[in-house]
């Protein structure tokens, strides 16, 4: 990108250079040159750090034309919308903007709209557009599946796409992508603006945001690169304390790191799950003999709480936050000035994103702390800190649409006006994500919409759109359009149950947080649990509600909270390889490590960063098999679920096994050390073996769920109407289960096998894996236990142990492990 | 002895776990045989007892625009004729909403309603009404009724409330929940308490409800037995092990 190709020294109206110079700044170069691009009538996708000015850089073309705009005869319509992936950040930028536009005095009316504005509000908007609008794609596509939204946008000129590197590779961008294209046949001369947070390859960005330049054209959206930023300063917590073998919570530097909190302004202490949440939240309180305003934030939280936490931090009047991804995105908290990643940092992107909380000035380097729990983090975490020292990250693959979205937005755009199937199949593939759709994928799911398509004609009298004598698609009636709308959009949430104090008569009381539906699902009434920052018993479960009675003093038996939803990044897993194989690199770990490492080198052997190390070895009556594909726990729970089978059939008598991000371990009856490594990690691996296991999994009806209610055959169910008649509805799984039976091709499991082999299975990568080690897998065939495999071992059976007793357990059982493996 | 001697306790559930994978147990001294399909055998009457099939339960939500798939009645049937075949009945006893409403019968598809009609070679159909279904069938063959007795026992769709020993129904779909460590299961299930007997519901769409909801409360003289389906065989759950939702 040329930065300094010259710009036209009158870029800026007179106006804004005034306002520019009386808050004593100057436009910066990218500010500029998005105003050029817009000039020249270009889309465009900015890059650049946090606090670059880039909100502004994208609105900046939009203040400018409208503060230029002649008056008008009659009113007009929306002049530019922008699209926030959050609606706290809708809402902020709402209240940003509304500075320079007071400042130059411009008539310029920018309003937000989100779910949660009110009715007068969103009917005065629908009668009379501000200029500007700040919405979100939920309420985007919404506007699209109205009657009239043609009309309501022909005068759009620019849609901003705010936080873009967090939507183009979901489900939500799929939709956003798809409605772009509507607005852009509604007003050919849209231009759109991109801002993203630094990227891997901008180019799949590009890409996604559009394709109406045609075949063959070069991306039709410029990039245009904002300043590198401030090198951010990274450092990793090389504990006092030995660095611990397994575990994920890093009790052992709580001490270290609190000292590090009390020295910072404001610090931000992200974490992977809730679990770790609540955990190093208790911890850290523990120790708060400064009683340092600390608080908790995460998902499970009641939405009041977490507002309340966000507003005392807005105020500037908390010391630190304990957190998971709920605020890796989100409203500028200036003062922040460290951001804590306790346990694996799981991809460099992620990373980038949570450093960028720190510190929102250009000038000033953000400032990071990592912290892992376990020896095989210490790796995770050096490799992550080299490589963003490096700026390198981590890449998401191109995204290729999903169907379920594609049907609904079909029928929204069927709700909206009648359409002509071939021109909207010729505007749907002008959107990035759909721009390879196959004509007959098109088809099959405009029947499915229309008529849910089945092989058995059931539904040809009840079609859902119609086509009219005239060729056109229509809605077929007032109700169908009204239930398509309250069912739009790509967000699925879990039922979630409220956790209430148990009043008198076993009735709810008080309020103190949701969780999911099946979160507590391992305790019985009269566990306790760390719930919030304080522990609770369990009273019962009714319908709706959690009771809990506080129990203040007890030992709790702590849920599991799951494993993190993120997956260990295969660029950062690469790197860790490296890292582990690169034996002049080791300088860099602390002692303890690096003696591991060493250990593992003399009794066992390392792979090479390209190689996959299999370990096989006797251990009391069991005999186990643990390998190291460092794919991720997703992918490595797949392999697993796999390999038991294979050997099974070898004769192995597999009995269980365990996963965690690095490596897995399989345990049998029978020795592993004959088993045809080649065999048994072959490619074939993912055919017949992967449906059988597949079509019984609870994986796919959970993907299959989703895909129902996103593509309209499932009714998104509301708060308050499942409390009675539960057996007069049905449930998604007896659907899936009938479904398979008799059409197991139909396109909705399709779209549920999909997203559970990439989501919820990881099926690509362990593919790309299956191919990366053929004939690169060193079997070592040792007599006792690795000391890479004692970290597996301490987590077998670690779910279910409760309280102290477990980790008393625990600890015996690790320092045992350990002299074995250093002996 | 200590008070609890003056409380009448409850003999223990008596039954018997079939060959087949079934549970085996007497009500008023008919013995029956609860199948992991969900249908009940009488064993002195040959008679295959199946509760709420609600066919074209899926056709009428496609009729209002919500497209489930139109296989529920096919995959209903063929659950049942696995079941003829494996038992061979004299009689088939339909215990009411075997239709999901009063046109169902009308929407089966020609295949399948003549699947019903070679069901009724050689045995009689006997269906008797529930409220989906007030009417009972119009065209297929069979007798409707709205109650009978079967030896010692009598049947009827919907439970009615207190002590009745003897009862064979249907109408409230029941389920048990079972929760440990590693997991929660949620199935289909038998309900008695040694007197009577809730049979679960048969049809491919059915929900459930759970034995611990409060539709339950005041029709069993002491807490349930639960028969829950599992894959191959029915499990005896006790009242203690089950969970609410």
């Amino acid at each position: 990108m040329a930065e300094d190709a010259a710009l036209p020294a009158d870029l800026l109206p007179a106006a804004f250079a005034d306002w520019f110079a009386t808050r004593g700044w100057a436009p910066r170069t990218h500010q500029l040159e998005m105003v050029a691009r817009a000039r020249a009538g270009r889309d465009a996708l900015l890059i650049a750090p946090t606090g670059g000015g880039k909100t502004l850089a994208g609105f900046l073309p939009s203040l400018i034309e409208l503060a230029q705009r002649p008056p008008a005869n009659t009113p007009r319509g929306i002049h530019t919308l922008y699209i926030s992936p959050l609606k706290a950040l809708a809402v902020d930028v709402e209240r940003n903007l509304a500075t320079p536009i007071r400042e130059m005095g411009l008539s310029i009316v920018a309003e937000s709209r989100t779910g949660d504005t009110g009715a007068a509000r969103r009917q005065r908007q629908r009668v009379k557009p501000p200029d500007i609008l700040l919405t979100t794609p939920e309420q985007l596509a919404l506007f699209c599946a109205w009657e009239g939204a043609r009309a309501y946008f022909e005068d759009l000129s620019c849609i901003i796409l705010d936080e873009i590197h967090t939507l183009h590779s979901t489900k939500r961008g799929d939709l956003l992508a798809l409605d772009i294209a509507r607005l852009q046949t509604f007003s050919p001369d849209l231009r759109r603006v991109g801002l993203s947070a630094t990227v891997d390859d901008p180019d799949v960005i590009r890409r996604w945001m559009g394709f109406h330049g045609g075949d063959g054209a070069p991306p039709p959206v410029d990039l245009v690169l904002g300043p590198a930023g401030t090198p951010a300063i990274v450092d990793v917590l090389l504990s006092e304390g030995r660095v611990p073998w397994a575990g994920h919570t890093a009790q052992h530097a709580m001490a270290e790191v609190y000292e590090v909190i009390r020295k910072a302004k404001t610090a931000l202490v992200f974490v992977n799950t809730r679990f770790q949440a609540e955990f190093a939240f208790q911890e850290l309180w523990r120790l708060n003999e400064d009683a340092l305003p600390i608080a908790l934030h995460h998902g499970s939280l009641a939405a009041e709480q977490r507002r309340k936490v966000e507003a005392a931090m807005a105020r500037g009047e908390l010391r630190a936050v304990v957190c998971t991804s709920t605020l890796d995105l989100g409203i500028d908290w200036g003062d922040v000035d460290l951001v804590i990643q306790l346990a694996s940092p799981k991809g460099a992107s992620r990373m980038v994103q949570r450093i960028g909380r720190a510190n929102h000035r250009m000038d000033e380097a953000s400032r990071a702390l990592f912290v892992p729990a376990n020896r095989f983090e210490m790796l995770e975490c050096q490799a992550a800190r080299e490589a963003i020292a490096e700026n390198r990250f981590d890449g998401d693959p191109p995204r290729v649409g999903a169907l379920d979205i594609l049907a609904q937005h079909i029928m929204g755009c069927a709700c909206s006006e009648p359409f002509d199937a071939l021109a909207l199949y010729d505007e749907i593939r002008t959107s990035g994500p759909y721009r390879a759709l196959a004509w007959e994928d098109f088809e099959l799911v405009v029947d499915f919409v229309s008529t849910g398509g089945y092989a058995l004609r059931a539904y040809d009298r009840f079609r859902r759109i119609v086509k009219g004598q005239d060729g056109l698609w229509r809605a077929r009636n007032a109700e169908t359009i009204l239930r398509h709308r309250l069912n739009v959009g790509a967000i699925l949430s879990p039922a979630v149950l409220s956790v209430r104090l148990a009043g008198r008569g076993g009735r709810a009381g008080r309020k103190i947080g949701e969780v999911e539906e099946g979160y507590l699902e391992a305790l019985e009434p009269g566990d306790t649990f760390i719930f919030a920052g304080q522990v609770w018993r369990l009273m019962g479960v009714t319908a709706l509600d959690v009771l809990v009675s506080p129990a203040p003093s007890s030992d709790p038996k702590m849920p599991s909270w799951g494993g993190s939803k993120f997956a260990l990044s295969t660029f950062l897993a690469k790197r860790v390889r490296e890292l582990m194989f690169d034996q002049s690199h080791w300088a860099v770990l602390p002692a303890d490590v690096r003696e591991w490492l060493e250990l593992q080198r003399d009794r066992s052997l390392i792979p090479a960063e390209d190689e996959m190390l299999v370990e096989t070895f006797p251990r009391g009556k069991r005999h186990f098999m643990v390998c190291y594909p460092f794919e991720g726990r997703l992918a490595h729970t797949t392999l697993a679920m796999l390999m038991t089978r294979r050997l099974e059939r070898m004769g192995a008598a597999p009995l269980g096994f365990v996963c965690n991000d690095y490596a897995l371990a399989v345990w049998s009856l029978n020795p592993m050390d004959g088993v045809d490594l080649d065999t048994l990690f072959h490619q074939d691996m993912l055919g017949d073996d992967l449906e059988d296991w597949l079509a019984e999994s609870y994986m796919m009806k959970r993907a299959f769920k989703g895909c129902a209610i996103l593509a309209g055959l499932i009714e998104r169910r509301f708060p308050g109407a499942e409390k009675s008649g539960r057996q007069i509805t049905f449930s998604a799984d007896l659907v899936y289960d009938v479904l398979r039976r008799h059409e197991p091709d139909h396109l909705l499991l399709r779209c549920a096998r999909d997203d559970a082999a990439t989501g919820l299975i990881d099926v690509a990568r362990v593919g790309h894996m299956l191919a990366r080690i053929q004939g690169k897998i060193r079997h070592a065939v040792l007599d006792h236990l690795s000391p890479f495999s004692v970290p597996m071992l301490l987590e077998i059976g670690k779910e279910r142990v409760p309280g102290a007793a477990g980790e008393m357990i625990l600890a015996e059982a690790a320092e045992d492990l350990i002299a074995e493996a250093s002996s | 002895m200590t008070a609890l001697a003056h409380r009448p306790v409850p003999a223990p559930y008596a039954f018997a776990q079939s060959p087949c994978g079934g549970l085996e147990m007497e009500i008023m001294g008919a013995a029956l045989r609860m199948r992991a399909s969900g249908a009940l055998f009488d064993l002195a009457h040959r008679a295959l007892i199946v509760a709420d099939l609600h066919f074209e339960k899926g056709s009428a939500y496609g009729m209002r625009g919500q497209f489930l798939p139109p296989y529920d009645t096919r995959d209903t049937l063929d659950r049942l004729e696995a079941e003829v075949a494996a038992l061979s009945p004299r009689v088939v006893i339909f215990l009411g909403d075997s239709f999901h409403d009063g046109r169902a019968e009308d929407r089966l598809s020609p295949d399948d309603a003549a699947r019903l009609v070679a069901l009724a070679q050689g045995r009689t159909l006997i269906w008797l009404v529930g409220n989906h279904d007030a009417e009972g069938p119009q065209r297929l063959p069979g007798q409707v009724v709205d109650t009978m007795p079967l030896g010692p026992l009598v049947l009827r769709h919907e439970p009615e409330s207190g002590e009745q020993p003897g009862e064979l129904s249907g109408h409230l779909h029941p389920c048990a929940r079972v929760s440990s460590g590693r997991g929660t299961v949620r199935r289909r299930c038998f309900a008695t308490d040694g007197t009577r007997m809730i049979l679960p519901a048969f049809g491919a769409y059915a929900g459930g409800l759970n034995l611990k909801d409060a539709a339950f409360t005041g029709l069993f003289c002491r807490p349930p037995l639960a028969g829950a389906l599992g894959r191959d065989r029915v499990h005896a759950v006790g009242w203690r092990s089950l969970t609410g939702d």
